[in-house]
């Protein structure tokens, strides 16, 4: 079994952790196109490649980001979302009336 | 029943390491009693007793015995009760043991079915494929025919179940395999100051060093290993386990172990694998005789169970260790006739002095071209011997010498299977004629001869450079490695003769002989894996172990590619075969019970799982579901009815942006909800799907406690997490759902029972009103409650803290008794709730359904800046709606739909029923179902198919009961 190097808690075996997918920038939803919004929905890079994870650790219920080869399935390094959103995220008011 | 005690074949001690003769032991085999000594395997038994036949092959029956005394073949499978395909050279004779051959008709002896070794012309590769796939039908009726003669072993159903279990293991570096790499390496890695688990598949510590002629004197390997295993039962650091194989190689060195009835799961931080390798057959016609042994099965049985092999022995060897085994053999008075070697001057003047003073023959560049069998092909009984004078083939010249045992060594192939799952590199060295291994995970290393290295020396050192690293590894050492490089070359290039009339077999297990390789590549099948699939080439119990470098030879000789191009096929787990019991985990679904758990079994209560957990149906006869719940429903709807929902999850969020982080999570607007007050709380994903809702309440301006479904609340609680991982708001987010355990009371008279309990809040409909939250005394236990309406009476929620659980129902149920109060299951929630109209999420809902579809747009809020569904939400709620959720009713009597029947518009399928029961309260059957948007207003009539017969019911207006909701606002 794989084992992974879960930042808060050291290497633990990978049945304790829970894969949360890519990491992605969200378009802003008031503003971007349908095409933008179900292209950040729906679809990944799915190539080979190190790619940018979301990982939980489920027995503590912590959230980390982990660079992976999607070929290898090599995990180079894990670290706290800290290290990627450091700043308050504030979302745009809707451009249109919706639904009440 | 006669009885043989025969052991005319025993050597003196010291051979036979295995054996303990002062336990004889007496056994049954093919109904005729044996006796051998404790210490002793099935087959050395029997080789004791001069018994050689033991099992026949699976296809054309052959007589086959001992082929590699190591387990390594399948030759020797037999069948011990109803335990089928025992390896009798690695299964210990036990007293009174019955075993029995395997794969013959009539007896092991006399079988029938020998003749058809004869039709094997009539049997060309594939032949099952090619005969038996046209016409259409005709597999089906030679089925039973085929499997009942290809059978292997037969297996016992009437078996008596037995205890197996598992236990985990932990070390700094596990060493697989004890021969001089794997000891050599350990007592290496413990020097350094790791633990290290070395691990032995055989019952007795030393691998080659217990069996092998290292020297021409023969003392190197004795006095080897005594001083080995002296070193490493002293080392405090190292622990040995026996009778033990791995597996396995899972990822990050997880090493699962079987001993005996226990399956050890191992977590080393490096693994050494000094695994050696096996020694290779050569191919020639009737290569499968009993008595033609590989050249270290004939030492495994002089050394290890003191059988002496046969009286006069032929050795035919492609290496220099043919000569020792030649040797060994002359030395415990088996007449040797000759040594054959395939090679032309290339062995060493010792070693041939060494024969010539013993007065045997030597016959370079030479092979032996067929072995010449007993009546029945029982035994061989002498060899022709040809010169070699090209590639595989020989001149006309034949000198037959007559013999007992031929002994063979084409080479060795690493024992490859382990650090191929580990996903090595095996390549072909053509100038060695060898496989080997490169590119290895880092914390996987390799030693020994399935390393390469062959010489006795340069094997000690290389399982101290691969120690090394290890250390290395572990920060125990910096040390830099050593080189090890090996100048023997035991690999013959190619020790395949061909013979026209065939049985020339590269694969024991399946009967496959050379012709059959090269016909599936002339057949098309050049990719190994497809040979391989085609004519079965190593898909038998040796797993490739003998068949993998002469076809691999084969397949590269006649598609016109390298050896390494050719390549082996993929080495899967397991290693060796495997008992369902080893992997099989015991029957542990675990669930969690609430603090009333127990209340409940007293009072009757059928459990039914729910999430997780085990929750109340209903009370009452088990057998009596309908009635029951009836009964239940009436009484909440009339008196009052008191349920266990300590499962809801609940969820606390605390922190300045409390109210903002709900708002950006729930589609509902929390703002500006007030204190004290509750609000329904929808939770879309990003795709604007329904997934999970609950009862929002605030219990300050930073301060909320959020329920969400028993199911739900853990995927509520991840996401709401992984969103604040990002968003940085300032908020503190926790899962209290096993802290808390809650009750609903519910009925016209909950308000009665409750206030005999609180005193310190006015619960009158003023000064607790529909939706209100507070905080309460309930007769001195701290409680939240919360005025809900789920199944449509007045109720209150009431939570408290877990530890309070029992107190808090059993203060109910006493305090209620005046007024007649009853508690009810799960199942009655249902309904109630049906006859409302209230929806549950993820029954009444699929991986589809949004708000729009579910009538829940008055709880989504489209003016507020974000919540995680909403542009999704936007979406689809812009396209035109195809189907809805809609309520329907049917008359008493009518055909009940259940849960899943669809909803048919002609020949269409435009929904399906979710929730269906007959309603006491209104007495009609009441049911929600998705349905096609063209009738979904009330009035409508939509289409059920029933058991196949369609049902017609009217779509109303929501809810069924009470529409006007007064009785749950009283």
């Amino acid at each position: 079994m794989k084992m992974m190097n879960c930042p808060l808690n050291g290497l633990r075996n990978i049945s304790e952790f829970v894969h949360g997918g890519e990491v992605k920038e969200m378009p802003d939803p008031n503003s971007c196109s349908d095409d933008a919004w179900a292209e950040y929905v729906f679809y990944t890079e799915n190539g080979i490649s190190v790619v940018t994870e979301w990982w939980l650790h489920a027995p503590s219920g912590y959230w980390f980001i982990a660079e992976r080869h999607t070929g290898s399935d090599e995990i180079l390094k894990t670290y706290d979302p800290s290290v990627l959103f450091n700043k308050r995220v504030e979302f745009s008011a809707p451009v249109t009336e919706g639904m009440a | 029943m006669t009885s043989m005690i025969d052991n005319s074949m025993r050597l003196n001690a010291p051979m036979g390491l295995l054996l303990n003769r002062d336990n004889a032991v007496e056994f049954l085999f093919e109904g005729q009693r044996y006796q051998g000594y404790a210490g002793d395997c099935i087959a050395s038994a029997l080789l004791a007793n001069d018994r050689w036949l033991m099992s026949r092959s699976f296809k054309y029956h052959r007589p086959r015995g001992p082929l590699t005394m190591a387990g390594q073949d399948a030759n020797t499978l037999v069948q011990l009760g109803g335990d089928p395909n025992a390896l009798a050279d690695r299964t210990p004779i036990a007293p009174n043991m019955q075993i029995e051959g395997q794969n013959y008709n009539g007896t092991l002896d006399k079988d029938r079915d020998a003749m058809l070794g004869h039709f094997g012309r009539f049997m060309p590769v594939g032949f099952y494929y090619r005969s038996f796939f046209k016409p259409m039908g005709v597999w089906d009726k030679w089925e039973g025919v085929i499997r009942e003669k290809a059978g292997l072993g037969r297996l016992d159903l009437n078996f008596e179940p037995e205890y197996y279990d598992k236990k985990y293991l932990f070390t700094d570096v596990m060493v697989v395999g004890s021969g001089p790499a794997g000891l050599s390496a350990a007592l290496k890695a413990a020097d350094g100051g790791a633990q290290v688990l070395l691990v032995e598949e055989m019952p007795l510590v030393g691998g080659a060093l217990a069996y092998n002629r290292f020297d021409i004197e023969g003392i190197e390997a004795d006095r080897l290993r005594a001083e080995l295993i002296a070193k490493v039962e002293a080392h405090d650091k190292i622990t040995v386990m026996v009778d033990t194989v791995c597996n396995a190689w899972f990822t990050d060195n997880y090493l699962p172990l079987i001993q005996g009835k226990r399956l050890f799961k191992v977590r080393a931080k490096e693994c050494i694998i000094a695994s050696g390798a096996y020694e290779q057959h050569v191919v020639f016609r009737n290569n499968d005789l009993p008595g033609v042994v590989m050249c270290s099965a004939a030492t495994r049985m002089m050394k290890l169970y003191a059988i002496k092999p046969g009286q006069s022995a032929v050795v035919l060897t492609g290496n220099d260790d043919g000569y020792l085994t030649a040797l060994e053999l002359n030395d415990h008075g088996v007449n040797v006739k000759a040594v054959v070697d395939m090679r032309e001057g290339a062995a060493p003047m010792d070693l041939i002095d060494a024969l010539s003073k013993r007065g045997i023959t030597l016959h370079q560049g030479y092979t032996v071209y067929e072995a010449l069998a007993e009546k029945g092909n029982k035994r061989v009984k002498a060899v022709d011997v040809r010169k070699i004078t090209a590639k595989g083939e020989v001149g006309n010249a034949s000198r037959v010498i007559d013999c007992d045992l031929l002994c063979m060594s084409a080479g060795y192939m690493p024992a490859y299977q382990l650090l191929c799952q580990a996903g090595a590199q095996l390549s072909y060295a053509d100038d060695l004629a060898e496989f080997t291994l490169s590119k290895l995970p880092e914390h996987l290393h390799i030693a020994g001869s399935v390393n390469g290295i062959h010489q006795l020396d340069s094997v000690m050192a290389d399982g101290q450079r691969a120690a090394q690293l290890a250390l290395n590894n572990l920060n125990l050492s910096d040390e830099l490695p050593g080189k090890v490089s090996c100048s023997v070359k035991p690999n013959f290039d190619w020790p395949i003769f061909s013979h026209p009339k065939g049985k020339d077999f590269v694969d024991f297990d399946e009967d496959l002989q050379a012709k059959d390789i090269v016909n599936a590549t002339r057949l098309g099948y050049r990719d190994v894996q497809l040979v391989k699939r085609f004519s079965t080439v190593g898909m038998g119990p040796s797993q490739g172990r003998h068949s993998a470098l002469p076809t691999a030879r084969l397949v590269a000789n006649s598609t016109d590619r390298t050896v390494t191009e050719t390549g082996v096929t993929t080495a899967r787990p397991p290693f060796a075969p495997e008992k369902l019991a080893h992997i099989a985990g015991r029957i542990f679904d675990p669930y969690r019970r609430t603090p009333m758990h127990h209340r409940h079994l007293e009072l009757g209560a059928k459990m039914i799982p729910a999430g997780n957990w085990r929750r109340p149906a209903f009370y009452g006869d088990p057998n009596e579901r309908d009635a029951c719940i009836h009964t239940e429903s009436v009484h909440v709807r009339n008196k009052v009815g008191l349920i266990d929902v300590s499962t809801l999850g609940g969820i606390e969020l605390k922190g300045p942006d409390a109210a903002e982080f709900m708002n950006r999570i729930y589609t509902f607007a929390f703002l500006k909800q007030p204190v004290g007050k509750t609000r329904y709380a929808v939770y879309t994903n990003e795709h604007g799907v329904v997934i999970d809702d609950g009862v929002a309440c605030r219990i300050a301006e930073d301060h909320f406690y959020v329920t969400a479904t028993t199911s739900g609340v853990d995927r509520v609680y991840r996401d709401m997490t992984k969103w604040n991982a990002q968003w940085r708001l300032d908020v503190d987010i926790l899962n209290v759902t096993s802290a808390y355990c809650a009750v609903n009371l519910a009925g016209p008279d909950a308000r009665k029972v409750l206030e005999t309990l609180v005193t310190d809040t006015d619960l009158s409909p003023e000064g607790f009103p529909f939706l209100a939250y507070g905080e309460a005394d309930v007769a001195g236990i701290p409680a939240r409650l919360l005025r809900v309406g789920f199944v449509g009476e007045l109720g209150y929620e009431i939570h408290v803290p877990s530890r309070y659980g029992e107190a808090l129902w059993d203060l109910l149920m006493d305090a209620g008794k005046a007024f007649d109060i009853k508690p009810f299951g799960v199942e009655t929630q249902r309904l109630l709730r049906l006859e409302k109209g209230h929806v549950i999420v993820s029954q009444d809902t699929d991986g589809m359904s949004h708000p729009g579809e579910l009538s829940m747009t008055w709880a989504v809020n489209r003016k507020k800046p974000f919540f995680v569904g909403c542009r999704s939400v936007d979406i689809v709620m812009a396209q035109p709606q195809t189907r809805k959720l809609v309520g329907f009713v049917l008359p008493a009597e009518s055909k009940k739909p259940e849960e899943g029947h669809l909803v048919l518009e002609g020949d269409a399928i435009t929904g399906n029923v979710t929730s269906c029961e007959y309603s006491p309260a209104l007495k009609q059957i009441v049911g929600l179902a998705f349905a096609g948007i063209n009738s979904s207003q009330p009035g409508d009539h939509i289409y059920i198919r029933v058991d196949g017969q369609l049902v017609e019911a009217e779509v109303v207006n929501l809810p069924f009961y009470d529409p006007d909701n007064l009785r749950q606002e009283m």
